[in-house]
């Protein structure tokens, strides 16, 4: 009879895969992004983080508790839109401003709509977004001033980069400027930018492991990368240039955005054609700004529309049941 | 209460324009960028509300039902037409910060939408405090808005910087997506303290006519209206059978 009593809801088979281990894969998976982010900014770009993951897990803690709301049970989400958030910030960003950002996620983007699961823009651009546009000079202040022999106080302080001294424009205001770039610095990081952009092999690191853990599937990365070099070859005006092609892929938030912010579950398509679509799109997108457009930089934007777009995609690519017909204009 | 009185209090509070009718949403995410402009705005809309209400609430014993939208648009144009004279006559630097949203009063929902719903029925004294009290709802919502936007947005009030100097504005409340916020959020505060209002269970059920139920309404009108919409496809599906 207690037996009775234990049986659960369908369906009885289970996987191991929750909600908490998916977000701790993808915490694990941005690490080595962000020790590199704190070996070339410093020690600054680490109280970042931390300020920006704890503003998360507060704002979503006292939102539940005020809404008098069920607190989520240790899903992790609003560490992983902590920590997003933080690798999107440049390091010299004023503290104030990191935690506002994380409110600005956790409450507006996500918990006014529902929480997690319910929230149509991923947390971490919106607040990334909400930020540049409210402090555009402090978002992109990535000039360092180089310090000829740093002590190891000063090197732990301000991070490698003090040493090559990266100043006045990144790489992609180069490439925009028509320079060339070193694509191995770029690869390894050694370059201006927000904490965790800037290391394309930290970041290829993380997705690697996701891709074991068969977190994310590699669909909508490949799909926006290759669409949006096939938009830089046909419209970049540099034709077949490798430098200008790889500059602009490694260059920017276009890696970050392309393995960790578009694959997010709850603002990506669920079906494979879907996927398709939803990453040709951000790559057209992210090409029109970056290209065509006045300005440098145009991930988080193309994302941001592409989530928008999430609802219709999956409504246009609904597969068909089984055993239903095809309905064409109306007529069977 | 009076039943004068209690137009004012319905005006700025069960009824607010603003945050519970959600009517005149142009002007007020448009020109919010300042407490001030809100004061322009707002204290125009007022006059010519409590104008049109009175003119049309004398006069509606005379206009006959089926014309009387036009009736209606002549009275509120004209009105409108006046006061952009005026501001343009006394207070120029108001009538330029405004620009186009002091002729588009003529086009707000506020103003006709109390005009025919109260003052084609009611009588000139009842429709006067109306007004008032519509306007005073308006003009208050809109000034709440403006302050939080220029204060957080551009560390002013007034133009007075009220913020230190170490501040560092959040440009984005001056900028279009920050009415959006601000007036949700305010929306949001009112409904969370359960101030009086039509639409959040504070106010008798047996007053409204549809029952005021917000929380629980299943939409029974739109789902009647859904019935309608989906039976004229299923008649084309069977004609194409036939075929």
């Amino acid at each position: 009879m207690s037996d009775l009593y234990n049986v659960s809801a369908a369906p009885h088979l289970r996987y191991p895969t929750k909600t908490n281990t998916i977000m701790r894969d993808v915490i694990i998976a941005l690490i080595p992004a962000s020790l590199f982010g704190i070996y070339n900014f410093g020690l600054r770009a680490l109280l970042v983080i931390l300020t920006t993951v704890l503003s998360c897990t507060v704002t979503e803690y006292v939102y539940c508790r005020l809404m008098k709301k069920q607190v989520n049970p240790w899903d992790y989400s609003d560490i992983v839109t902590g920590l997003l958030l933080a690798l999107n910030l440049p390091a010299s960003i004023p503290m104030w401003m990191a935690a506002l950002g994380g409110v600005f996620a956790i409450l507006i983007a996500k918990m006014v709509f529902g929480g997690l699961g319910q929230n149509f823009i991923n947390p971490a651009l919106a607040a990334r977004v909400f930020l540049f546009i409210s402090f555009p000079g402090r978002m992109s202040a990535f000039a360092l001033e180089k310090i000829a022999s740093p002590t190891t106080k000063e090197l732990l302080r301000h991070g490698a980069l003090v040493i090559d001294g990266v100043s006045g424009a990144t790489p992609l205001g180069q490439i925009k400027a028509g320079e060339t770039v070193n694509l191995m610095k770029m690869f390894i990081g050694n370059i201006g930018g927000t904490i965790g952009e800037t290391s394309a092999l930290a970041l290829l690191i993380g997705a690697a492991y996701l891709f074991y853990r068969k977190v994310i599937t590699p669909i909508i990365p490949l799909s926006y990368i290759l669409s949006f070099a096939v938009f830089a070859i046909i419209f970049g005006g540099h034709g077949f240039d490798a430098n200008y092609i790889l500059g602009h892929i490694l260059g920017g938030g276009l890696l970050l955005g392309a393995l960790f912010m578009a694959t997010d579950y709850v603002t990506s398509p669920i079906t494979l054609k879907g996927q398709v679509i939803f990453g040709v799109f951000i790559g057209i997108m992210t090409g029109i700004f970056r290209i065509i457009g006045t300005g440098v930089e145009g991930v988080s934007y193309s994302i941001l529309l592409g989530n928008l777009l999430v609802p219709l995609i999956d409504n246009l690519t609904r597969p068909k049941a089984f055993g239903k017909e095809r309905v064409k204009n109306g007529k069977k | 209460m009076n039943k004068y009185l209690e137009r004012l209090v319905n005006g700025l509070f069960k009824e607010n324009p603003t945050f519970v009718l959600m009517l005149g949403m142009c002007p007020t995410l448009a020109i919010t960028t300042s407490a001030m402009n809100g004061v322009g705005m707002g204290l125009s809309t007022t006059v010519v509300l409590i104008a049109s209400n009175v003119i049309i609430a004398a006069l509606r014993k005379f206009i006959p039902n089926t014309v009387r939208m036009p009736y209606f648009i002549v009275v509120v144009a004209s009105m409108v037409t006046i006061v952009q004279l005026l501001l343009q006559a006394y207070v120029p630097d108001v009538s330029e910060a405004l620009g186009i949203y002091i002729p588009l009063i003529v086009v707000n929902c506020i103003i006709f939408g109390r005009v025919e719903a109260y003052a084609a029925k009611h009588s000139v004294g009842l429709s006067l405090f109306d007004g008032i009290g519509m306007g005073l709802g308006f003009t208050v919502a809109l000034i709440l808005i403006g302050s939080f936007r220029e204060i957080l947005g551009a560390g002013t009030w007034f133009n007075i910087r009220v913020m230190p100097e170490s501040y560092e504005p959040i440009s984005m409340l001056v900028q279009p997506p920050g009415a959006f916020l601000v007036l949700a959020m305010l929306t949001a505060l009112q409904n969370k303290l359960k101030l009086p209002s039509a639409t959040n269970g504070s106010v008798k059920k047996t007053a409204l006519s549809c029952g005021g139920d917000c929380a629980n309404c299943k939409g029974e009108v739109f789902a009647m209206n859904h019935e309608l919409n989906t039976k004229e496809p299923q008649k084309e599906k069977s004609a194409g059978k036939e075929d």
